[in-house]
């Protein structure tokens, strides 16, 4: 072969690396430059408040209290209880998905409905709650609240905007996370094993249940706990349902918040010692859901290297 | 080819048969859709002997194999005509329950299937799903299974680790456990050997002679120094026709048909 034609192909993947290299650290920087930025930014309240920030309970801008913990209560609750709703939810439609109940192309139309969902702003989702959800929610509350009241979870009187509002909404939202990445893990279980339990006299639901399960539930794990960590950092939808109050409360059907809610919500008016207090929050929130996600990657990726091993 | 009369099996006297016509393949077509892998089979296997099935891919042979346990039926758009009787029942008898059919047919892979739980759980799994959870009775066939697939000593003090772990010889021996953990009679193997060094496929081939007196045997296999090792019986397939079935002896050192000759002697497939 001529020297040039191999000079031109050596120097092109060069210049593409380089590209593609300069990219990726650029991402890296800009994560480093915005965890930098918001730090910063929060240095003041951090020295100010210490530690006491996060056991505080009190919010009060006027008289420069500030305390997150019912905030940080409400972010771990509303996004647990929209896993709790959206887990056995999701599991079902991923699994039925991924097995043929229905033909082929039917599945497909559902799944693209459902990976829709995703694509649904966060914004109309919060209008939506406060049209369709707080009504629902108001009412049947109500009902809950006058019949179960002695439970702390459903004492008070019932708002509409509320916890279990905005956990409803993040349930719907995070439901397109669970399914397609449950969904793909349950597709990655080798016919081979399938094939083993129908050879020992399995029915289809003992198969489902004693092998396709549990050998895709790793892979159902990293689904909930990325879920998990998508609704903490849900903003819009939230900020508009849960009712912004910074009062420690059991009853799902009373007011909370979320950390990301609070930014929303309080960042425009803030100024001083408060924005820096927010920008407290903010270095939590990002640090929680940074926790959250890793985990989540390091469990699916363990999955992978498993089914990996199965084939 | 197809129109000929299918030559079935005469025993010669220093062969003391259990069943001689245990399992009976009846004029056994097999559709996939409008395809025909089959086209009439008559055979008839003894009981408590190993027959293998020989021929090119794409003969028919594991086809055959997997109507035995109707495996096939998963497979969506199947039919077929004809029958296969176990015993002088018809398997496809409305009467006849595919899971307690199953249940009384093991059956082994080309590749090893072990499920992602612990070597005790694999074995245990086909008695789970039949209700049985008595602690005694489970430990018993755990063992009694890995005795038989000759992997009790290697694997005795790990029951309850991955069975993920073993080496690919040792999965396919706990597959084999498994497969006879519900005393089945019939033992179907699908190439159980092709993704095994030869260390390991000497131990399955040493296990399946060992399994004859108490199961009955079929082994699909490209391997003919295999069947002729393990098999007293082998039956030469060659496009969904049945060719030639006899003494494996016979059908290694003096075949009646001119194409079994050819395949054996490697002249094609």
């Amino acid at each position: 072969m001529a020297g040039p034609v191999t000079c031109e192909y050596r120097r092109r993947p060069d210049l593409f690396r380089a590209t593609c290299f300069l990219a990726s650290v650029l991402t890296i920087l800009l994560l480093v430059f915005i965890f930098g930025e918001i730090l910063t930014k929060a240095w003041p309240a951090i020295h100010r408040f210490g530690f006491g920030f996060i056991t505080g309970v009190q919010w009060s801008p006027n008289r420069e209290v500030f305390g997150v913990l019912p905030v940080l209560i409400g972010t771990a609750a509303s996004s647990l209880l929209a896993l709790l709703i959206a887990l056995p939810l999701g599991m079902a439609i991923a699994l039925f998905l991924s097995e043929d109940f229905l033909p082929e192309s039917v599945r497909q139309i559902i799944r693209f409905v459902v990976e829709l969902l995703a694509a649904i702003p966060s914004v109309v989702y919060g209008l939506w709650g406060i049209f369709v959800v707080i009504p629902i929610v108001q009412q049947f509350g109500t009902v809950l609240s006058e019949h179960f009241g002695f439970l702390p979870i459903f004492a008070g009187p019932a708002y509409g905007n509320s916890l279990l509002t905005a956990s409803l909404v993040l349930a719907l939202m995070v439901l397109p996370t669970i399914t397609a990445i449950s969904r793909s893990s349950l597709v990655a279980v080798p016919y081979s094993l399938r094939e083993g339990s129908y050879a020992l006299g399995a029915t289809r639901w003992e198969t489902i249940l004693g092998v396709i399960l549990p050998t895709a539930s790793p892979g159902i794990v990293a689904s909930a706990i990325l879920a998990f960590g998508r609704a903490m950092g849900e903003t819009m939808a939230v900020a508009m349902l849960i009712g912004n109050s910074q009062r420690l409360s059991w009853s799902l059907l009373s007011p909370s918040n979320t950390l990301s809610a609070l930014l929303a919500n309080q960042f425009a008016e803030a100024d001083g010692i408060q924005v820096s207090a927010l920008m407290y929050a903010a270095v939590i929130l990002v640090l929680m859901t940074l926790v959250v996600n890793l985990a989540g990657e390091m469990v699916l990726r363990q999955t992978q290297r498993a089914t990996a091993g199965l084939r | 080819m197809s129109t000929e009369k299918n030559p079935t099996l005469v025993l010669t006297d220093d062969f003391a048969p259990g069943e001689v016509n245990f399992i009976k393949v009846d004029n056994f077509k097999f559709f996939y859709g409008k395809k025909e892998a089959l086209h009439g089979i008559n055979l008839e296997i003894p009981s408590r002997r190993v027959t293998s099935f020989i021929g090119p891919s794409g003969c028919g042979k594991s086809t055959l194999l997997r109507n035995f346990n109707r495996m096939n039926e998963l497979i969506p758009g199947v039919r077929h005509e004809g029958d296969i009787t176990i015993h002088g029942t018809s398997i496809f008898d409305p009467s006849v329950e595919i899971i307690a059919l199953r249940r009384r047919i093991g059956m082994v892979f080309q590749k090893s299937n072990p499920f992602p739980m612990s070597i005790y759980e694999n074995i245990v799994y086909p008695l789970r799903i039949a209700g049985q959870n008595n602690r005694f009775i489970l430990d018993e066939t755990v063992e009694r299974c890995l005795r038989s697939s000759a992997l009790w000593d290697e694997v005795k003090d790990r029951l309850h680790e991955s069975a993920l772990g073993l080496s690919g010889g040792q999965m396919q021996r706990l597959c084999i456990a498994r497969a006879i953990a519900s005393k089945p009679e019939i033992l179907l193997m699908d190439e159980p050997c092709s993704a095994l060094d030869p260390i390991a496929t000497a131990k399955v081939e040493e296990l399946i002679i060992e399994l004859k007196k108490d199961f009955t045997i079929i082994i699909v296999t490209h391997n003919m120094q295999q069947a002729s090792r393990v098999s007293e019986l082998t039956a030469f397939f060659y496009l969904g026709n049945l060719v030639e079935f006899d003494e494996t002896r016979k059908i290694f050192t003096n075949p009646s048909k001119q194409q079994t000759e050819e395949y054996i002697t490697g002249r094609f497939g």
